[in-house]
């Protein structure tokens, strides 16, 4: 791969801009949304069920039930969220569907605990971007003069936030397009992405320490983590539904990551090092 | 030399644990866990009601339930149920995992019922059976408090087990005692005779003690049980999570397809790229997944499918390392050093930014294993092994085979 990155600088930021905006804008307008894992409810999802989608609804206010909201899956199943449902009401409401309905999944998260899991998601996500941060300044400590660790730190920051912000962002479009939803798992992808893109950064910002000095037209080899972008999309292909967001997630991610270490965080590092002489 | 013999070692050791039970030279069950989502089950969370309890005995009140509930879900037969207690702020949960169970509502009103203590009294000289004991009205209600003692007993050091009654109980007490004294009063737990202690003398201040040659073991194992009678709370559902198990037999096919394509086309990708060089490294992938697997069934990592989403992340970050060190190597020999010393050069030049960018998907790793529960921690745990293991085969034995081959 070479890659020509400083005559080009302007178009790879343009490119990163051109994912950014929408997604900030959908982070902004729209934020995400969040699974009972966070708001606590009840999801339940039920196959073989004869009656149009009128008919549910018309059932559930019959029973009181606090229906937020259906979503047709696959053929003849629909996944269902209610403010919330205990086991009594669940049976009292799947027999009153009809006596062929198959229960798929029952999910209950209590307010109390989901409040708690958004807590501990928020408090996981600061100190992953904290000790990452720490992180950086540590293996960036020994860059000799005339380089500034905090240059190397800073540019390795920006792609950190750049990658979450793409992901976050994008699962903003797709909350509000798609109905995808904000849960443990994402959290878990995200965090991984965030370890991802230093790992990136690191391995992009170790070839450009060595070749600082001349590198302004140097091919620029590395095929940084194709091996990992081959396998989730073999993931993502082949393997099951209940994870696919989260392979998605952590595609998206990787995918962002590779580029920012290559195209923003390695120009922007060069630019500002270039800068002061 | 010497890493010849490690990795060989490490290889043999990995394959033998890797061997189906019937072949291997000892004896230890080394089956995969399967975790809820593919085994299908039912995860609970319940929240313990501790208010009405003094706050130094809710932890004894919780342990006591906790056992209770073991008890309770071992009668239905579900294998390996997972039944632990956790701490969030000053309340107390009660985490029930059952796996492969079918009537979810059955057990979970089993689980939901308070345990039900009762003394009982019998007529009958040598009772042989439940049946020879009758309610007396003295109940768990009427019980205070039970712990292990060690210096109650006549010999000294000799655990015995101390009951507090309430001043209610102390009064029923003390009118049963003075109307059986040499005669065995039992105690039942749900309608199950828990023991029969001999009563020795009229206890009139509500404090007895149940001697007998227990050991600490035996003793707390009655305490907890008393008390699971003694401190009841109730608890409710405040987390529920049905997996089906056909869901799960589904996700198992489709990632273990995800994984078999994954690995092919990674296979293909190292050899077109880098000829012999690659699948050397392919070789090393081979024993990292061998390694791999053996170290789930040792240590064991419950198997979930966020988890299989990490191993396959894995694999792909084994071989990312290589990429970086064949890249190296490319390099070196451009600049046109000897094959031997660009071989050598290549995992050294490297070994510093392999070794860095690993360092930071520990660290967040980590973070997501203290984060998560459940699915989310196996993909920490996999994620985490994954990263050690390939350490070591991407570099160690990639390594030396290539010496192996370029030594010459």
């Amino acid at each position: 791969m070479h890659v020509n990155f400083i005559k080009y600088k302007w178009l790879y930021f343009g490119i990163s801009l051109l994912v950014l905006i929408p997604g900030v804008f959908s982070l902004i307008k729209y934020g995400l949304r969040l699974s009972i894992d966070f708001t606590g409810g009840t999801l339940l999802e039920i196959s073989n069920i004869q009656s149009p989608i009128s008919n549910i609804q018309d059932l559930a206010k019959k029973q009181d039930l606090e229906l937020s909201s259906i979503q047709p899956s696959q053929d003849n199943t629909y996944l269902l969220r209610f403010k919330q449902l205990d086991k009594d009401q669940n049976e009292k409401f799947k027999s009153a569907l009809g006596k062929d309905v198959v229960e798929k999944r029952f999910e209950s998260v209590g307010p109390v605990v989901g409040a708690e899991m958004a807590k501990k998601a928020l408090l996981a996500v600061i100190l992953a971007s904290l000790a990452i941060i720490l992180y950086i300044a540590w293996s960036f400590r020994q860059i000799p003069r005339p380089y500034s660790p905090w240059k190397f730190g800073i540019s390795a920051v920006v792609a950190l936030l750049h990658d979450a912000l793409v992901v976050l962002g994008l699962f903003s479009l797709f909350g509000h397009f798609y109905q995808v939803e904000i849960d443990a798992l994402f959290v878990t992808a995200l965090l991984t992405v965030i370890g991802f893109s230093v790992h990136d950064t690191i391995v992009v910002f170790d070839r450009v320490r060595e070749n600082l000095p001349k590198m302004y037209n140097k091919p620029f080899p590395e095929i940084v983590d194709f091996s990992l972008i081959l396998t989730l999309t073999a993931l993502l292909l082949f393997g099951g539904e209940t994870i696919r967001w989260f392979v998605v997630a952590l595609l998206v991610g990787i995918v962002s990551g590779t580029y920012s270490s290559i195209f923003n965080a390695a120009p922007l590092l060069v630019l500002w090092e270039s800068r002061k002489k | 030399m010497r890493s010849y013999i490690i990795i060989l070692t490490v290889i043999l050791l990995a394959v033998v644990l890797n061997l189906p039970s019937q072949y291997r030279p000892f004896y230890r069950d080394l089956s995969l866990k399967l975790g809820l989502d593919l085994s299908g089950g039912v995860h609970l969370v319940y929240q313990a009601d501790t208010s009405a309890l003094p706050d130094s005995d809710r932890a004894a009140a919780v342990e006591a339930t906790r056992t209770n509930i073991e008890r309770r879900v071992n009668s239905l037969g579900v294998s390996e149920p997972i039944i632990q207690t956790s701490k969030v702020g000053s309340d107390y949960r009660l985490i029930v995992e059952l796996a492969g169970i079918t009537d979810i509502n059955q057990a979970i009103s089993l689980i939901g019922q308070t345990a039900q203590l009762e003394f009982r009294a019998t007529q009958v000289a040598t009772p042989s059976s439940a049946a020879d004991f009758t309610s007396i009205g003295l109940t768990g209600r009427d019980l205070r408090l039970a712990q292990v003692q060690f210096n109650g007993g006549k010999i000294a050091g000799q655990p015995v087990v101390s009951l507090e009654f309430s001043s209610e109980g102390a009064k029923k007490f003390a009118d049963i005692t003075s109307k059986s004294i040499g005669q065995p009063l039992a105690i039942f737990l749900d309608d199950r005779l828990v023991t029969a202690p001999t009563v020795q003398s009229v206890i009139s201040d509500g404090r007895a003690v149940i001697s007998g040659n227990f050991t600490p073991d035996e003793a707390k194992k009655l305490v907890i049980q008393l008390n699971a009678g003694a401190l009841p709370i109730p608890i409710h559902i405040i987390e529920q999570r049905n997996i089906g198990a056909t869901l799960g037999v589904e996700s198992i096919h489709k990632s273990l397809v995800a994984a078999a394509v994954g690995l092919v086309v990674i296979w293909l990708f190292m050899i077109v790229n880098y000829g012999l060089k690659g699948f050397l490294a392919d070789l090393a992938l081979v024993v990292y997944i061998l390694i791999f697997l053996a170290l789930i069934k040792l240590i064991p990592i419950t198997l979930t499918l966020a988890g299989i989403a990490g191993f396959i992340l894995s694999i792909g970050m084994a071989v990312d390392a290589n990429i970086l060190i064949f890249e190296r190597m490319k390099e070196e020999l451009r600049w046109g050093r000897p094959l031997k010393a660009a071989v050598e050069l290549g995992f050294h030049r490297a070994w510093t930014s392999v070794r860095d960018s690993n360092a930071s998907s520990l660290i967040t790793a980590g973070l997501i294993f203290w984060f998560g529960t459940g699915s989310v921690r196996g993909f920490a745990l996999t994620l985490a092994v994954g990263i050690l293991v390939s350490l070591f085969t991407s570099i160690t034995v990639t390594r030396t085979l290539l010496r192996l081959i370029y030594a010459r």
